[in-house]
């Protein structure tokens, strides 16, 4: 029997159509069409993404000590992977490696660097003239940092003096480094003065090149400045500033 | 049953039933906390300008718990710096990551105020990324963050145009579409996003606005809000407190 010209062409028309819809039906995977399927995957990829900040409250199950210490302060408010960095490694096996512990000068200025942008009333520092040179954490505890304790003898009186070394390269310093004070000078400040040095030699125990104080910038004191005593052109309460 | 007895029945079961709904109430808190629903939440983010010191630990946090690239453009959030001067003239930076050589901030006689305003996904209700995209590759979740389906995007960059915010980028690696996703991981853990837990002086507040005692419904209501670009209706989900006028 002969088919017909025109069936064999609609046989042809039906298979594609019935071809198609069983490519669409069950060939494509659900998970290209079925936006249910593509979005619950989608999801799924995202929620179970590594998480690297362990989180506030953490670190407190441990470290209960700084943890108290943080909360009475002023960085009360600051979580401890703002400083120390993602740590949930160190979080989930504690032997793995201890988490970042910012200890170089540079890193405070982030917050604490004057801007005049800065909300006022937030502690910022010049760090060019906020000295001495040294790590922050030398004079501050950044657990529960405040301004450094002076001793309260001296700042009594000559509290400007002890404010202007506060932030100079002599900040650690004691007055008594440079200064001897009778105990009398208490009683009758004006008539009993303390000492002060009097001759280069005595600057020159820490500058001079070769003084044992290795972080003292160092000058020969033979020659530096000529006939002028030190203080003439350096402030020591100051110093550096010359 | 006649009247008597049901009547003594009734006396039995009132009491029975009580204690054994009790009992299953009891049995139902010991059970372990149902899985994460994201049908109660509906998440949005607080900034409170006045609180913003741009320290930069929030684009930090972001690019290390996001495998963000560390190249200076690539970002899911950012800090921009207002400087507002006498002559109303605005003058609008990016505060840079500070890896290389600090820029000197010196104080202008000019200034009139000078602020910072952290960026970010505002997480639109109405989001014109996801209208644009001619792949459904990009979606609002039930509880309100907009996600970029990497395995659907072919990175044709019409949602990065189209966003109001500037909020998008190619990422340079998958060449797809990047965005914040209020760090979904882990809110669905109940932690905060990376940015607002580092935050050191409480400026990004994280919250569910269908909680009542959310800190963000908290700061909604102790805080006159504004939105970046209301006009656009975009309806976004990060809520500014004392955002001055310039910036919106």
């Amino acid at each position: 029997m002969k088919v017909p010209e025109q069936i064999k062409r609609l046989a042809v028309v039906i298979f594609v159509i019935v071809a198609a819809v069983l490519v669409t039906r069950y060939l494509i995977p659900a998970s290209v069409v079925d936006q249910r399927v593509y979005r619950a995957a989608s999801v799924q990829r995202e929620v179970s993404r590594e998480i690297k900040f362990a989180g506030a409250t953490t670190c407190g199950d441990c470290h209960d000590d700084i943890n108290t210490k943080k909360k009475l302060g002023f960085h009360k408010g600051l979580s401890c992977e703002t400083c120390h960095g993602p740590s949930v490694k160190h979080a989930e096996d504690p032997s793995s490696g201890k988490p970042f512990a910012p200890r170089e000068r540079k890193f405070c200025p982030q917050c604490h660097e004057y801007n005049p942008s800065r909300p006022t009333g937030f502690p910022q520092i010049i760090p060019t003239i906020h000295n001495p040179l040294k790590p922050c954490i030398t004079c501050h505890n950044p657990h529960d940092p405040v301004p450094p304790q002076v001793p309260r003898e001296c700042s009594a009186c000559h509290a400007q003096i002890e404010r202007t070394k506060a932030l100079s390269r002599h900040a650690l310093l004691e007055c008594t480094t440079c200064h001897s004070t009778p105990t009398r000078h208490k009683l009758l400040p004006r008539s009993v003065k303390p000492t002060k040095p009097e001759n280069r030699e005595f600057c020159a125990k820490c500058h001079d090149k070769g003084a044992p104080r290795k972080e003292a910038p160092k000058v020969d004191a033979a020659t530096h400045g000529g006939r002028f005593l030190c203080w003439e052109c350096h402030y020591p309460h100051m110093p550096g500033e010359a | 049953m006649d009247k008597r007895e049901f009547l003594k029945s009734l006396i039995v079961f009132i009491p029975a039933g009580g204690i054994i709904a009790s009992l299953a109430k009891q049995a139902g808190a010991k059970a372990p906390a149902p899985a994460y629903q994201a049908k109660n939440h509906y998440y949005g983010m607080g900034i409170e300008i006045d609180k913003c010191i741009g320290c930069n630990r929030c684009v930090e946090a972001c690019k290390l718990e996001n495998d963000v690239p560390d190249e200076p453009f690539y970002f899911r959030t950012w800090v921009e710096r207002y400087t507002i001067k006498k002559d109303r003239t605005v003058v609008v930076e990016t505060v840079g990551l500070r890896k290389g050589k600090r820029k000197e901030i010196v104080e202008q006689e000019d200034v009139l105020r000078s602020f910072f305003v952290p960026k970010l996904c505002n997480h639109c209700a109405n989001p014109p990324c996801v209208q644009v995209c001619p792949v459904d590759a990009t979606w609002s979740t039930e509880d309100g963050a907009v996600i970029v389906d990497k395995n659907r995007c072919i990175g044709c960059r019409y949602c990065i145009q189209a966003c109001p915010y500037g909020a998008r980028y190619l990422h340079p690696k998958t060449k797809t579409a990047d965005k914040c996703t209020f760090c979904y991981h882990r809110v669905v853990r109940g932690l905060l996003p990376a940015c607002v837990e580092v935050c050191p002086t409480q400026a990004r507040i994280f919250g569910d606005l269908k909680s009542q005692a959310s800190r963000l419904v908290r700061f909604e209501r102790m805080n006159k809000i504004h939105v970046l670009k209301p006009d656009l209706n975009t309806q976004p989900k990060v809520y500014y407190a004392g955002l001055d006028g310039e910036v919106r």
